[in-house]
């Protein structure tokens, strides 16, 4: 995983300040001065999900989330921390690419037809407690849609203007392994400004700003310079995250292993369990494919293009003249999994997990891709004899 | 001179108009529809009946006597195009839970006099009799999925409907997973989208109405409700619905009904 730019691998910068915990409010309030919709964790239906907030109040104050391979319950906390749980079944991209929007419209004219723009809505958003693996999949995704040749124009948009207010994490999930990837805990740039939240002691945040922006906002907050223990109390909550990971994923040479492993048995076994459903694709922060399709309305005087995330464990994904080409659930978790880990960076120069542990979380039968490639790691080289067979994919 | 417009049938067999409703229910767009069809034949709407051939027929209900046998025919025959719409038309409905059993058996406790009724002993999917042209899910049809179809049909193309799982318009929608965060279980990882998650936005689990997705992979999430600790029994029920003879579900509603 390569890292966000502005990079240092530090924490204590100088610049360090506290924010009382009552000041939050004021955090907001001059984001919505700026004129910025603000979005971010709050609780619905028994989780931590990405909405509108209005206050502090919105967000899941006091709650902590407990995750397991196919299970995610939210649990009361001891204290009133504003971001003491990890990260939901929503991600940021959401707001990037939407899950469904309209491209263009066609209305019949005469004997032709004229093509419609479709209206995107003006948005600014701020994003508020966006976490270090969140920032390295915001930055897959810029690579995704900004990286090449062709760019999306709303991503740009949405992206450019986009005010991100990162949130330390102080605790890990059991299936977080930011750590594996790279990614994480500690957020290290990609943002314009960075809370820590402290418990112990006054409830206060250790704040720095990452960015012009970051700054001028700043310096509306009542903030006092931080001190030497503050800073130390910021850098511990960190370190301990770091030490709760409760997933690990050996990336050593992954993308070798995987690609000389595409006729592993664990791919079948793997394929016994899996539903086919989209879920790990469509929780997943770096997952972007949509699919492009054309309607004509009852009268047939307007027809529109519409693009809609799609994943890659639906058949028509795959589908080209005559059929699907990823037919079995086997082939379609196999490009799924090498796509992600070892394709990845041939096609964008990273990897495209970068080890949220959603996937884990929110598939229905808990399939855990860190099990999957330990198992792989585990018999290198075996295989199931199916190309004498002739099954393949 | 304004073209001949097509001329639209909708046809009933064993069913219980749900889905010939959800076409009535399309309020905004009927008059958008009488447009842009005759609507020729639909006895749920009108008594005025406009003799064939049709251009689009839409069929509703399966097939479950030896009369609808026979008459499903005379409608391909009359149909250039012909659309299944519901789950009894396309997988026999709730009506083929007689399918499990004996059917005799059914008509000598029912009836008081079993000798009148003729029926078959399966209740059956139309494209078991006759060839379709295109199959609706649902229970009922969805109506916008039904205006799509029948725009697309208007249109010469084809529908835009999906045969993924209902997961993917229950992610799209950002609605929390019921089963993940509530251990609620739900069949929208094997059921095909089609509702817009309608069961899931309200915090239930999905029952199956559009039946199988495309790869079904129902062993798997039954052996994930048995986990949650749903019983053989419950899980055998839950497969044996709307869509109870629709292949996938049906196949696994037999491994679990001797619990």
């Amino acid at each position: 995983m390569s890292r966000p730019p502005t990079s240092d691998g530090s924490t204590g910068s100088p610049s360090g300040y506290v924010l009382p915990a009552e000041g939050l409010g004021e955090l907001f309030d001059a984001l919505v001065r700026r004129g910025y919709t603000l979005v971010g964790p709050t609780v619905r239906d028994g989780a931590v999900v990405y909405d509108r907030l209005s206050s502090p109040q919105d967000l899941p104050v006091g709650l902590t989330d407990e995750q397991e391979a196919g299970r995610y319950r939210l649990r009361a906390r001891p204290d009133r921390a504003y971001f003491g749980y990890t990260v939901g079944p929503h991600s940021w991209k959401r707001f990037l690419q939407p899950p469904e929007r309209v491209l263009w419209r066609a209305v019949r004219d005469g004997d032709g037809f004229r093509v419609e723009a479709a209206p995107e809505e003006a948005v600014r958003y701020a994003f508020v407690g966006v976490r270090a693996c969140e920032l390295a999949a915001l930055a897959v995704q810029d690579r995704v849609f900004m990286g090449g040749s062709h760019t999306d124009p709303l991503y740009r948009a949405r992206r450019a203007d986009a005010f991100v207010v990162a949130v330390q994490c102080g605790q890990a999930g059991a299936t977080c392994f930011c750590s594996s990837m790279g990614t994480g805990p500690r957020c290290t740039g990609g943002y314009d400004l960075v809370l820590t939240e402290l418990l112990g002691g006054e409830h206060r945040f250790y704040l720095e700003a990452g960015s012009p922006r970051g700054d001028e906002v700043l310096a509306e907050l009542p903030c006092r310079p931080a001190s030497p223990e503050d800073r130390q109390a910021a850098d511990q909550a960190v370190s301990r995250a770091e030490a709760q990971m409760g997933r690990r994923l050996e990336t050593q040479g992954v993308r070798e292993l995987l690609l000389r492993n595409l006729e592993h048995p664990r791919w079948d076994q793997v394929a016994g369990r899996c539903l086919s459903c989209g879920n790990c694709t469509l929780v997943c922060p770096t997952c972007f494919c949509f699919a492009v399709e054309d309607t004509t309305d009852l009268s047939g005087q307007v027809a529109e293009r519409r693009a809609r995330w799609d994943s890659c464990f639906t058949g028509q994904f795959s589908y080209l003249h005559g059929g699907s080409v990823r037919a079995t659930t086997r082939a379609r978790y196999r490009q799924w999994l090498t796509h992600k880990l070892a394709t990845w960076w041939d096609q964008f120069g990273s990897s495209g997990c970068v080890g949220c542990g959603r996937c884990i979380t929110w598939c229905p039968v808990g399939i855990d891709l860190t099990e999957e490639v330990a198992a792989i790691r585990g018999s290198d080289g075996l295989r199931s004899g199916r190309e004498a067979s002739g099954e393949n994919p | 001179m304004r073209a001949r417009r097509p001329k639209l049938a909708v046809w009933k067999f064993a069913s219980c108009d749900g889905c010939q409703l959800s076409l009535l229910n399309c309020e905004d767009e009927l008059l958008a529809l009488a447009d842009r069809v005759e609507v020729a034949y639909f006895l749920e709407a009108s008594r005025a009946v406009v003799r064939g051939p049709y251009d689009l027929s839409l069929v509703e209900g399966s097939v479950s006597t030896p009369e609808d046998a026979d008459r499903i025919r005379q409608v391909r025959k009359a149909s250039r195009y012909l659309v299944t719409i519901g789950a009894c038309a396309t997988a026999g409905g709730v009506q083929a839970l007689r399918n499990f059993a004996d059917c005799q058996e059914f008509l000598s406790t029912v009836y008081a006099r079993p000798e009148f009724i003729r029926t078959l002993e399966r209740s059956t999917p139309i494209a078991d009799h006759v060839p379709v042209d295109f199959e609706l899910r649902g229970c009922p049809v969805d109506r916008a999925q039904l205006l799509e179809v029948i725009s697309a049909f208007l249109a010469g193309r084809r529908p835009r409907v999906a045969t993924h799982s209902v997961c993917v318009e229950c992610k799209r929608r950002g609605l929390v997973c019921v089963m993940v965060a509530q251990g609620t279980p739900c069949l929208g990882p094997v059921t095909q989208a089609g509702c817009g998650a309608l069961c899931p936005g309200v915090r239930r689990g999905c029952y199956g109405c559009f039946g199988p997705a495309e790869s079904p992979n129902t062993a798997s999430l039954a052996r994930a409700w048995s986990q949650l600790g749903a019983t053989a029994q419950e899980v055998a029920r839950a497969f044996r619905t709307f869509n109870a003879a629709a292949d996938a579900f049906r196949a696994e509603s037999e491994r679990h009904e001797r619990g």
